[in-house]
């Protein structure tokens, strides 16, 4: 690892004009992904920003929307009786991500700002229509996973926190990769009074998307049975040593059916 | 170089360390608790698991500097005296290790989770270890090992 300075500021505001003092200090939460990154020497940082201190750990209900701090670990949200009550899905979500010692120290606004394209939380937030809150906006799901691990956030930009809506009926099915556990491919699907949502991880080119083809079909009925006639496209999926895209297109519409089917016994 | 003082096992350090150095490597080179293994290094393998403020984390992808104010407990810290944690003893008497590189970071995670679940399944076990990796692949008395722990978890002082 090259040397750095790691620094603790004391409030969100402190660690904003930290991280806008030079291109080459970047910001730490967990580090589950950015720690190793700096262990191969794949990125070089001269001060590490730590948010420890900065009180982004809450869990809170906020007009109606669950509100869930950028530093919360994975366990936590699996924990949390609030989480567990609002949104089981997430909180179920959050309990596979990774193993128990990644989930005791990686959180929801890191694993947001990486975007890894198989990451399990970006699928909850598109599918959810979930709203991302930094230190300088707000910003929905929709406008802020770009491409493979790029966001619309801006460089001096901090995640403070995200909100999400109560969906009436959810569910997250993922397919491991037997060795690394990420999601070869995960579908978060949620109904809400006026639509149905899907969005998909571990498959897409340009990371996690939503799969309109499922949506229509499960707009008409809300049923597993619903997507058997469905046939994905491989176009725009990834391959790789792990899965074939024509493979991902399959298991797209399986796991699907499985998520509906979970969601309809919660 | 950054003044740090966090509690290692119920004992109080205060050390100057660079901000980059890993935790496990803090604890290894620095307190000479050479116990917590380095396995992978890429957070895979589960050799360092320790706990720090009760929670189990690989000190392999964790700084030192993080850990500063910090209650850490390591695989030392577990005997008191001569009389093993109940973890270690079931390990023992069940030949929960074959070469023993794993056991530190085995045991580390079995604490935590059996924690309140003295019915916990094999299969809840299987998954709980995923973060743990044994190459001797000895996995079958490591399991049974733990659920002979937890059974007898009313006598488990996690200390």
């Amino acid at each position: 690892m090259y040397s750095f300075n790691y620094l603790k500021p004391g409030s969100i505001k402190e660690a904003e004009s930290l991280l806008s003092g030079s291109d080459d200090n970047k910001v730490i939460s967990g580090g589950m992904t950015l720690l190793p990154t700096l262990k191969q020497r794949l990125a070089r940082i001269e001060n590490l920003i730590g948010l420890e201190k900065c009180g982004l750990d809450k869990i809170v209900l906020r007009e109606g929307l669950l509100n869930i701090g950028a530093m919360v670990t994975h366990f936590d949200v699996s924990n949390s009786a609030l989480v567990k009550t609002e949104n089981p899905a997430t909180a179920q979500l959050a309990s596979h991500i990774g193993d128990r010692q990644v989930r005791n120290r990686g959180t929801i606004g890191g694993s947001l700002a990486n975007n890894d394209p198989s990451a399990c939380y970006p699928a909850a937030i598109l599918a959810m229509s979930g709203t991302i809150h930094t230190t300088k906006r707000d910003i929905k799901a929709e406008n802020f996973f770009v491409d493979l691990f790029e966001t619309a956030l801006e460089e001096d930009e901090i995640i403070t926190s995200v909100s999400l809506p109560k969906p009436e009926r959810a569910a997250y099915e993922k397919f491991p990769n037997p060795a690394s556990r990420y999601a070869m491919v995960g579908i978060f699907v949620a109904k809400f009074d006026s639509e149905v949502r899907v969005a998909v991880t571990g498959a897409g080119e340009e990371g996690v998307f939503r799969c309109q083809q499922i949506e229509t079909a499960l707009s008409a009925r809300f049923l597993p049975e619903s997507l058997s006639e469905i046939n994905i496209s491989a176009d725009g999926l990834m391959s790789d040593i792990h899965a074939e895209a024509d493979y991902r297109a399959h298991l797209i519409v399986e796991l699907a059916k499985r998520a509906v089917a979970k969601s309809i016994a919660r | 170089m950054t003044e740090v003082t966090l509690t290692v096992n119920g004992k109080k350090y205060t050390q100057d360390v660079f901000d980059h150095v890993l935790l496990a490597d803090f604890i290894r080179e620095k307190l000479k608790l050479t116990g917590t293994h380095i396995g992978c290094d890429t957070s895979q393998c589960g050799a360092c698991v320790i706990h720090v403020d009760g929670k189990s984390i690989k000190s392999c992808t964790m700084l030192a500097v993080q850990a500063d104010g910090r209650d850490v407990l390591t695989i030392e810290g577990l005997a008191d005296g001569d009389v093993l944690h109940p973890m270690q003893r079931a390990f023992h008497e069940n030949h929960g290790l074959q070469c023993g590189f794993c056991t530190p970071g085995m045991i580390m995670s079995a604490i935590e989770l059996i924690k309140g679940k003295p019915d916990i399944t094999d299969q809840e076990i299987r998954q709980g270890l995923e973060g743990n990796l044994c190459r001797c692949t000895g996995y079958q008395n490591i399991v049974k090992s733990i659920q002979e722990a937890a059974k007898n978890e009313n006598n488990l002082t996690n200390r």
